[in-house]
């Protein structure tokens, strides 16, 4: 028939599919900015001297000259255009960031604007559309930014810049503005990680520097969130910005301000539904606590509002919003803890009966926790009537033996925490089952009821039965 | 309804509220998508007095019952009372409209829109609009999103005074700090401007547009550039490139490739929106650019606006516009860096030949045809096989048939199953062009080997694509060509292949009518049901269910009964279910025919 059945067949025609070893194994990809492109022009630059060889008097002349120079963007997609100039460019940035680290009485005022525009030509682009509609970043490479060799010199220079002794933020700020922080935000999208440890670092300083930003920048990410959540799914510097966001949490005045109250349960909670939860869990996580550690009054809205968009279908998130709310409860006072312990531990008895037996297991290790016991302990008589049915029940069903075993465990704990009550419990498990199923009876029968209604009444609407 | 009254007592409302209020989410979700039942049975008076309070009251909840929630106040209008009191429903909705996850928010702007309809002038004036005011001027984002889509179903039917004020939340809203709502704004900026009176087109709507398609997110900008389509519908002709082409011309070249994304991506629309005169002048450079442009993305969906845009293009001067313009284009695009640029080209590329004419087609675009189906990439050859039939109806398929066939025994030897697949889907109508002849020389033997590929998807299309086959050749041929070769597998070592017959017999037994199945495929049948592998053999009970419509009640009673029953007393247990289920099945069939 056709040459196939001659030669031996390849590994991927014995077997259709692709395996994610083999798209693994691709090479990293690269991409550009995307930007109309200076097309065929070659950039010319000429030959400057070395600061150190000029007087001192000379250098602030000479340095803006090179900021100027380096306002020229070269395309890296193009491996062998502008090899010369490229190579100029990049030495002639080593040189900066070495001159502003070291050097004093360079910064004139004249200094500021070239710094923000050289940064700003050369950091701030739109970013090319990701390579793979359905990029998961646990599975797939990044897309490396291919400037980066110019890239990561031009943003070591800004930081040693912001963090040079010279440095005015009176004066920079008149530079370094909204319009500036929002660009520089839009960046945190990159599919780069290393380019979004350079822009963590920027930020910060950038927050940490100008007060009269602040709120902006704040805003601005509460705004990317919230796109994020509702809208596209779609951000590559989540974690980042909720690191930075981390220790701003830390340093928020007492009392809390309304402002960041909202932000909390209308931004960050809501967080936890985005289906890459498991790409920013630690850094909202610590957030959370953050807050939970200074205000703990407001451990009641941050649980409900984690039992309102607990996953319904995901073990792995579940697990997730587990480890999460163990780490609230090692914080949670006595006081707040009876406030919600009614809907809580109803979850928790839930998650302890899933048939998954990791979400199962996560939950059990709640009763290893001392602190999580003694709170349990104080208030047994609420908690065990919740728990005991699931615990009863899974003590018999579960397909687990690891679970069975530590659902025992949990009984016994609880046996030992109030035996008057477990008795109790054990006893009535049956008839309690009973009940339940009878009031279940009735609901289906008033819902037959209901609906035999609403069909007499159509008939009647279509005058098929007189009324 | 005197009914209603009377039903009171069964049902009282602290037990319907309790069944919304169930402590199950599942059983709550249940109940309110039966909420029209409860209203029901509650009558009208107690549904305004008491449920629609409550569903006010208990707005927090989980947000697939809110979504329940408010598709079903969408439809409720009857069940409050009609037209007369349905501004009842407003408050539970606008409460809905206010909360953060965006479907359910949507779905509430939704049920609002309709209900608008419902509403007399006055109502619209007295409770409509405040609401919609209220919205628009919320502290949270959220309500401003939602305001921004309901401005539109009111604004017809207000006083003058009233729609100046709409028009200033409009306005307001257009420049809301938060992108979201410039978003929302945006996106209905369009819609907005169709109700409104042409001078306030001009005097309001235009200067919104032109801050939006400048606004410093690009996701704002590209969703002004619908809106723009939109406006350009409603001005006059003389208007047009004073009011929205700069702006358009600036979103065309805008730094953000996904402005430049949907402005290609609404191409045509807007071809249609600005006539001849401005596509002419305007949007061919500008086409050209997109199809030139540095992103893949840009360039890709540009270039599915091919076959659209040339269509659409002035009868005049089209054929020089393409050949001159476009077509250059094009050309470069066939050979492009990226394959969803060429496989977009690939899936309208083939339209062009009825606009060019044959001569055209034959000595230009007939050597981009055979480029693309030599393409490293199968989808690109896929995209123009599947549209063979547009070239056919021009040059006829013969041009292509000699670059055709490598194209195509490649493809169906393609590594990728779901290629294969894709191909086997084409081949009745390659069959039907390429006629009787052609098929048995080059195809047939393809269709065959698809038959023992390793995938069962495939096996499975291949078996199914042998009946359309028949179906178009007729049954002699199938007599002649396939059915020996499909029986001849029944003897194959591999039981798949052994079962494939089966699968094969149960398609063709139907086309291939009564004669040949009775003759040439039912001894085979029989005899596979002594086969060692009971897999086969409860394939055989399933086969003799299937073809038994074709086949004669005689031969039903005297040959196909005794092989039911033996395998009915088979050891393997599936066997014995299959052939209990056929024997079940065959006399059900009967006693209906008898009937």
């Amino acid at each position: 028939m056709s040459s196939a059945s001659t030669t031996p067949p390849s590994v991927d025609k014995v077997d259709g599919f692709s395996r994610k070893s083999v798209r693994k194994a691709k090479q990293k990809r690269s991409q550009s900015s995307s930007q109309f492109r200076s097309q065929g022009k070659p950039i010319e630059l000429t030959p400057l001297p070395l600061l150190k060889d000029v007087s001192a008097q000379e250098q602030p002349e000479l340095f803006l000259k090179k900021l100027q120079q380096c306002c020229a963007v070269f395309d890296f997609m193009d491996t062998l255009s502008d090899l010369k100039m490229k190579e100029y460019k990049r030495s002639t940035l080593n040189e900066l960031v070495d001159y502003v680290t070291v050097s004093r009485g360079y910064l004139t005022e004249q200094a500021y604007p070239e710094v923000v525009k050289m940064v700003s030509y050369n950091i701030f682009r739109t970013l090319p559309p990701s390579d793979s509609n359905e990029f998961d970043p646990e599975e797939d490479e990044p897309t490396l930014e291919a400037s980066w060799p110019h890239l990561q010199l031009v943003y070591e220079f800004f930081i040693r810049f912001l963090e040079s002794q010279e440095f005015q933020p009176s004066i920079a700020k008149k530079y370094i503005d909204q319009k500036f922080v929002l660009q520089l935000l839009e960046l945190f999208d990159s599919e780069d990680p290393r380019e979004r440890d350079y822009l963590k670092t920027v930020l910060h300083r950038i927050y940490g520097k100008f007060l009269g930003l602040r709120a902006f920048i704040r805003k601005q990410i509460n705004n990317i969130f919230l796109r994020f959540v509702y809208e596209t799914e779609h951000f590559n510097g989540v974690a980042e910005l909720l690191e930075i966001l981390g220790s701003i949490i830390n340093g928020f005045a007492l009392p809390l301000k309304a402002e960041h109250k909202q932000f909390l349960v209308k931004v960050l909670i809501p967080l936890h539904t985005v289906r890459s939860l498991s790409l920013f869990h630690a850094q909202l996580a610590y957030c959370i606590v953050q807050f939970l550690e200074k205000d703990p009054a407001l451990t009641e809205p941050v649980i409900r509002g984690l039992l309102k968009f607990w996953p319904k279908t995901c073990s792995q998130k579940e697990v997730m919003y587990l480890g999460e709310l163990e780490e609230i409860l090692d914080v949670i006072e006595p006081t707040q803890f009876v406030k919600i312990q009614e809907p809580l531990f109803k979850q928790i008895s839930k998650c302890v009966s899933s048939p998954h037996f990791q979400v199962a297991e996560r939950a059990l290790y709640y009763w290893n926790n001392e602190y999580i016991m003694s709170l349990i302990e104080e208030n047994s008589n609420v908690i065990l009537p919740i728990m005991f049915t699931s615990l009863y029940r899974i003590s018999k069903e579960h397909w687990n033996p690891a679970i069975v075993a530590l659902v025992y465990n949990v009984l016994k704990a609880f046996m030992e925490m109030n035996s008057t009550l477990f008795d109790e419990l054990t006893s009535t498990y049956k008839s309690d089952r009973q009940r339940e199923k009878k009031k279940e009876k009735e609901r289906e029968e008033l819902w037959k009821r209901l609906e035999d209604l609403e069909l007499k009444r159509s008939l009647q609407s279509d005058g098929i039965i007189p009324t | 309804m005197a009914g209603a009254d009377s039903d009171d007592s069964l049902y009282p409302i602290a037990v319907l509220i309790d069944e919304l209020r169930n402590e199950d989410v599942q059983l709550r979700l249940n109940s309110i998508k039966k909420l029209s039942t409860i209203a029901l049975a509650l009558g009208v008076e107690r549904t305004r007095t008491e449920l629609l309070p409550f569903l006010t009251d208990t707005i927090y909840d989980e947000d697939e019952v809110l979504l329940a929630l408010a598709e079903q106040l969408g439809n409720f209008t009857m069940l409050v009372g009609g037209p007369e009191y349905v501004h009842c429903l407003l408050p539970p909705l606008e409460s809905l409209a206010t909360v953060e996850e965006t479907v359910v928010r949507d779905k509430a702007v939704e049920s609002l829109r309709k209900i608008s309809h419902e509403h007399s002038p006055v109502d619209l004036e007295v409770h409509f609009e405040p609401l919609v005011k209220r919205l628009a001027s919320g502290d949270w984002f959220t309500s401003r999103t939602s305001a921004c889509g309901l401005f539109s179903v009111c604004y017809p039917r207000v006083s003058s005074t009233v729609k100046a004020e709409i028009r200033q939340h409009f306005r307001t809203l257009c420049s809301d700090d938060t992108p979201m709502v410039r978003r929302a704004a945006a996106s209905k900026l369009g819609e907005f401007a169709k109700v409104l009176e042409l001078e306030y087109v001009k005097s309001d709507i235009i200067s919104l547009f032109t801050a939006l398609a400048s606004d410093e997110q690009d996701s704002v900008r590209l969703l002004a550039v619908e809106a723009g389509v939109s406006i350009a519908t409603l001005l006059p002709q003389e208007d047009l490139e004073a009011l929205v082409m700069p702006t358009l011309r600036q979103a065309a070249e805008d730094k953000s490739w996904r402005v430049r994304y949907m402005v290609a991506d609404k191409f045509s629309d807007l071809q249609k929106a600005v006539g001849p005169e401005i596509t002419k002048n305007d949007l061919v450079p500008a086409f050209q650019n997109l199809l030139k442009d540095c992103e893949a993305e840009v360039r890709a969906a540009a270039a599915n606006k091919v076959k659209e845009f040339c269509e659409n293009l002035p009868e005049d001067s089209r054929e020089t516009i393409i050949m001159t313009h476009i077509l250059p284009c094009v050309k470069e695009l066939v050979s492009d860096t990226n394959q969803h640029v060429k496989s977009a080209l690939a899936s309208v590329i083939m339209g062009l030949s009825t606009i060019l004419g044959k001569d055209n087609t034959i000595e230009h675009l007939l050597p981009l045809f055979l480029a693309q189906l030599k393409d490293e990439c199968p989808e690109v050859r896929l995209n123009i096989i599947s549209n063979l039939d547009c070239v056919n109806e021009v040059i006829g398929i013969r041009q292509l048939s000699q670059s055709l066939l490598p194209a195509i025994v490649e493809l169906a030897e393609d590594a990728k199953w779901r290629v294969r697949l894709a191909i086997i889907e084409y081949m009745p109508l390659l069959a039907g062009q390429l006629g009787v002849e052609f098929f048995d020389e080059k195809l047939n033997s393809l269709c065959m080997a698809w038959l023992v590929d390793h995938v069962y998807a495939i096996r499975e299309a291949a078996t199914c694509n042998l009946m359309k086959l028949v179906e178009k050749f007729g049954a002699e041929w199938a007599q002649n060509t396939i059915v020996p070769k499909v029986l001849g597998m029944a003897n194959d070592p591999n039981y798949l292949h052994r079962m494939t017959t089966l699968f094969c017999i149960n398609a063709l037994s139907e086309v291939c009518g009564q004669e040949i199945t009775t003759k040439h495929m039912l001894p085979v049948v029989f005899k596979m049901s002594n086969d060692q592998v009971a897999n086969v053999r409860f394939n055989v009970a399933k086969s003799l269910q299937k073809i038994g419509p074709v086949l004669d009640s005689n031969c039903l009673q005297t040959e196909v009964k005794p092989v039911l029953e033996k395998l009915a007393s088979d050891q393997d247990m599936d066997v014995k279910y299959f052939a209990q289920e056929a024997i079940s099945g065959r006399i059900k069939k009967m006693k209906r025919n008898r009937k």
